[in-house]
């Protein structure tokens, strides 16, 4: 088994720091160095470096690429100017979700998609069966390296300069040429570093020579789960829906896009299930895959670092879904007490 | 502080990283280095409740950490005398101190015969290795 799984191009470096690997989307990646609680905490109070090398890095490039993805993608892609980005889902004729992505514009008629690693074939071969002539989608996710800095003090200790949220810019650092886009999936400050593939290594050491502190996957599910960001395979997938999932913020209903119509009506008539944040009210630790009494389940759970606390996210029926709702979870068999909480679940005291 | 490996010579040892030490008709229970090891930084302890009873090689309780649950196996059989609530209240001190501060549960022994069945610390040893 172990010798078919893929490794990015820091897997000498995860071993070389002492990392636990494990097997994630077909690659063999750490999921911890030190400690995933230590790693969360780095993030939340100074920064932290995670190795994303194993997502997905698409093109689609031509003079119909915008109106493709315009028609592709839920987000309204035409709001989007050179040097910006947005978060976006690609669609089902049922309304489903094949995978949520960022969608960069390099420039008009050049857009650089970034898919979850299990979804990259699915994303490559349902873009590709549907392009049409003009546009040219091309997977380029083996030509690139992938570093996400994290943090309150990433942008001080990358010795970057702020910039706006979901924006990105050809940058140098330390040397290497690198995509600084300021984008993440922990709710802290920080970018996401693309570079050429042989790059990796140099990039990825610098990153650490400027005390930034490695984390694994453990710590980047837990970050996520407390700002409640959704996890596709978990939270969402092609068999549920933007509307329920909360997240027709970024579906832009008054588009033409795959599936519109449906959610458009599941908006209408209002989704008879929700994804809902909540907090244990019990010491337990919610687990995917734990039925929620009165017909719900959880899709993601674990122990909050920062909040001390079982947290997680599951579908409720939505007369459990409003804010301060009680839930009762199944633990392994013990009926154990959460309260619907509002997003994000962690908050950071200012 | 994590702690360092170590797996002291006066507990008698079960295969599922389960140690037990010996006190007359009693036995504090508790997981070894390996097993915290192995689980990582630990969230949650599901204890059994004083005056029930556990059964050798069966499940009394759970472990959790972040990424993982896992089954606690009694080395030995016999009447839970107490809960160690320190661990109840702070998980983690089961990685800080396996055998000291972190043991789990106290119990009485039913049959002191099923001690001949654990192993050493050295038979251990040669356990570990081989995972």
């Amino acid at each position: 088994m172990e010798a078919t799984l893929l490794r990015t191009p820091l897997y000498a470096r995860h071993v070389a720091l002492g990392a636990r690997l494990v097997p994630f989307a077909g690659y063999e990646m750490p999921v911890q160095y030190e400690g995933v609680i230590p790693e969360h905490k780095a993030v939340r109070t100074d920064a932290g470096a995670f190795d994303v090398s194993h997502m997905g890095e698409i093109h689609v490039d031509g003079p119909t690429a915008q109106a493709f993805l315009q028609s592709m993608l839920s987000n309204d892609i035409d709001r989007l100017s050179d040097g910006e980005a947005q978060y976006t889902l690609l669609t089902t004729d049922a309304g489903g979700i094949v995978d949520d992505l960022i969608a960069y514009r390099i420039a008009h008629g050049q857009f650089y998609l970034v898919v979850n690693a299990s979804n990259r074939a699915a994303v490559y071969a349902w873009l590709q069966e549907r392009e049409p002539r003009g546009c040219e989608v091309r997977d380029a996710s083996d030509d690139y390296g992938l570093v996400a800095v994290q943090g309150p003090r990433a942008l001080e200790r990358l010795g970057l300069q702020d910039a706006p949220s979901f924006t990105h810019a050809m940058g140098e650092l330390d040397g290497i040429e690198v995509m600084v886009a300021r984008t993440g999936y922990t709710g802290e400050q920080g970018v996401e570093l693309c570079c050429a593939e042989d790059d990796t290594e140099a990039l990825w050491d610098a990153i650490l020579a400027r005390g930034v502190t490695p984390c694994g996957l453990g710590a980047r599910d837990t970050l996520r789960l407390e700002v409640c960001f959704p996890l596709h395979g978990n939270d969402i997938t092609p068999e549920t829906d933007a509307i329920s999932a909360g997240l027709g913020w970024a579906c832009a209903l008054d588009t033409e896009f795959t599936g519109v119509e449906t959610l458009r009506r599941i908006k209408a008539e209002g989704p008879v299930r929700k994804l809902v944040p909540f907090v244990m009210e019990e010491r337990a630790v919610p687990r995917q895959g734990m039925p929620i009494e009165g017909g719900g389940e959880v899709t993601s759970g674990t122990h909050s670092p920062m909040l001390d606390l079982g947290i997680g996210m599951g579908y409720v029926p939505t007369a459990s879904a409003a804010p301060d709702s009680q839930l009762v979870i199944d633990v392994r068999g013990k009926p154990r007490r959460a309260r619907v909480v509002k997003k994000p679940i962690y908050r950071k005291e200012t | 502080m994590p702690a360092v490996e170590s797996y002291p010579d006066d507990l008698h040892y079960h295969p599922e990283h389960d140690w037990a030490r010996v006190d007359g008709d009693d036995a504090t229970l508790g997981v070894t280095w390996f097993a915290q090891d192995s689980l990582g930084e630990l969230v949650h302890y599901e204890a059994p409740e004083a005056g029930s009873t556990v059964s050798k090689d069966e499940s009394y309780g759970e472990v959790e950490s972040v990424k993982a649950v896992s089954d606690i196996i009694a080395p030995l059989s016999g009447e839970v005398l107490e809960v160690n609530q320190k661990v109840v209240d702070g998980p983690e001190t089961v990685n800080d101190d396996p055998y000291g501060e972190g043991w789990l549960i106290r119990i009485r022994m039913s049959d002191t015969a099923e001690l001949d069945a654990l192993m050493d610390a050295a038979a251990y040893r040669a356990h570990v290795a081989e995972q």
